[in-house]
């Protein structure tokens, strides 16, 4: 039996973090808010559950996937992990929040009501980017 | 964050404030104590199906926060469960529980059974490592049959016959080892339960007030709150106002407020426009 992977997903021990590039070298706080300068927050943890809870989706599907892989061989999970790419790229402007409504029903997240749907729900943000600045960014103009 | 180029939350829990958290427990700051239900709940299966039953006392450290709370959750038509721990995440574990059941129900076209809300609730639990403090009692008829099943914080479940949760659950543990048997009536049934219960409201300081019983069946449920109010609050003797005149008046002073009329006006009854 080819590689499953943990139960539960485990933090990731070493991580290579690139820095937002601001003028002068420095991650620039007037863009990307404060939490930008925090970068060594990323590396410890505030919680046991944090790491855990940022790959949930991302694990589950990987276990999925191994199983697949190992009852109906490398070409089941090629064509799923090829519809979730293309799932993945219709997505809205990055300041607006887009519903995912196809790659919710590849994961089977459509028939499921978890703690993301109601706390914190992102289509309830209160915060929103400038738009043409996020779009700048994006295609690498800023 | 008023950034502008800002990147939206996932959703879910927020670990924002965990690290200020922990830098305000280090500098001696004590945190508000959850609203907990130290209680008493215990389910048993009889004849035709469930018994479940729960005191209805909710605490807040050593403070009754609640002397009537419901501590019976509805799942769905057949499936009733208990909640113990901090109340909630018992509450909030249950509705959304609820809520994805109702979406399978919808998803498979078929009744549901309680073994799938058992798993649902054990893999939420176990995802969040205990952290969400719900310990339940989840009972219910199905098409396979009575079943119980006793959940804890962490993710372990157990199929029994009789089960109790919460602070008093010795207590009543107790009562059913003593009486329990296989095959009971309704009344033997709810009589064992409300004896349980009552063992763990008089024995334990977690658990108070009343008795709630939920009676499940193939065809009704009887959701019976309160089946027996155990320690009512106590009548007042007497009046205990004071008389007029007990305070003996020395000077009183007529002042006359004055105020002008700004408007007036005349409101008739209404009447039916008349249309043809």
């Amino acid at each position: 039996m080819s590689g499953y992977p943990t139960l539960r997903p485990q933090p990731q021990f070493s991580k290579t973090i690139e820095l937002p590039k601001g003028p002068y070298g420095v991650p620039d706080s007037m863009m990307h808010g404060f939490q930008a300068s925090r970068v060594a927050a990323d590396l410890t943890q505030a919680h046991p559950l944090q790491a855990s809870e940022e790959q949930w989706l991302d694990h589950k599907l990987k276990m999925d996937f191994v199983m697949l892989k190992n009852s109906q061989g490398i070409q089941a999970p090629l064509k799923l992990k090829m519809e979730h790419f293309a799932a993945s790229k219709m997505q809205r402007l990055p300041c607006l929040n887009s519903s995912n409504l196809m790659a919710d029903i590849l994961s089977g997240r459509e028939e499921l009501i978890g703690f993301e749907d109601i706390l914190n729900n992102p289509a309830e943000s209160e915060v929103m980017g400038q738009p043409h600045a996020m779009v700048e960014r994006r295609m690498g103009l800023l | 964050m008023a950034a502008p180029c800002v990147e939206p939350a996932k959703g879910g829990f927020s670990f924002e404030n965990c690290s200020r958290n922990a830098r305000f427990e280090q500098m001696g700051l004590k945190f508000p104590k959850a609203y907990k239900t130290g209680t008493t709940i215990a389910g048993v299966i009889y004849k035709d199906g469930v018994v479940l039953g729960a005191d209805t006392r909710a605490t807040e450290d050593t403070v009754v926060a609640d002397k009537n709370c419901a501590k019976i959750h509805y799942i769905s038509d057949n499936i009733y469960c208990c909640g113990a721990g901090t109340a909630a995440d018992t509450e909030m574990t249950t509705q959304m529980i609820s809520g994805q059941l109702e979406l399978h129900r919808l998803a498979t076209g078929r009744a549901p059974r309680v073994c799938t809300a058992n798993r649902l609730l054990k893999q939420m639990l176990f995802r969040y490592q205990g952290y969400i403090g719900a310990a339940l009692v989840l009972g219910g008829v199905d098409s396979t049959g009575p079943n119980l099943y006793s959940i804890w914080p962490h993710g372990s479940t157990d199929k029994l016959p009789y089960v109790t949760m919460g602070s008093g659950s010795l207590a009543a543990m107790a009562t059913f080892e003593d009486r329990f048997k296989p095959n009971m009536t309704k009344e033997e049934a709810m009589k064992l339960v409300r004896d349980a219960i009552a063992a763990g409201i008089f024995n334990d300081l977690g658990s108070g007030s009343n008795v709630d019983l939920c009676v499940i069946t193939k065809d009704k449920v009887e959701y019976i709150r309160p089946h027996e109010i155990a320690n009512a609050k106590g009548v007042k003797q007497g009046r205990y106002l004071y008389k007029r005149g007990t305070t003996a008046t020395l000077s009183s002073d007529v002042k006359k407020i004055e105020f002008d009329v700004i408007g007036t006006e005349v409101k008739t009854s209404a009447q039916p426009m008349d249309t043809q």
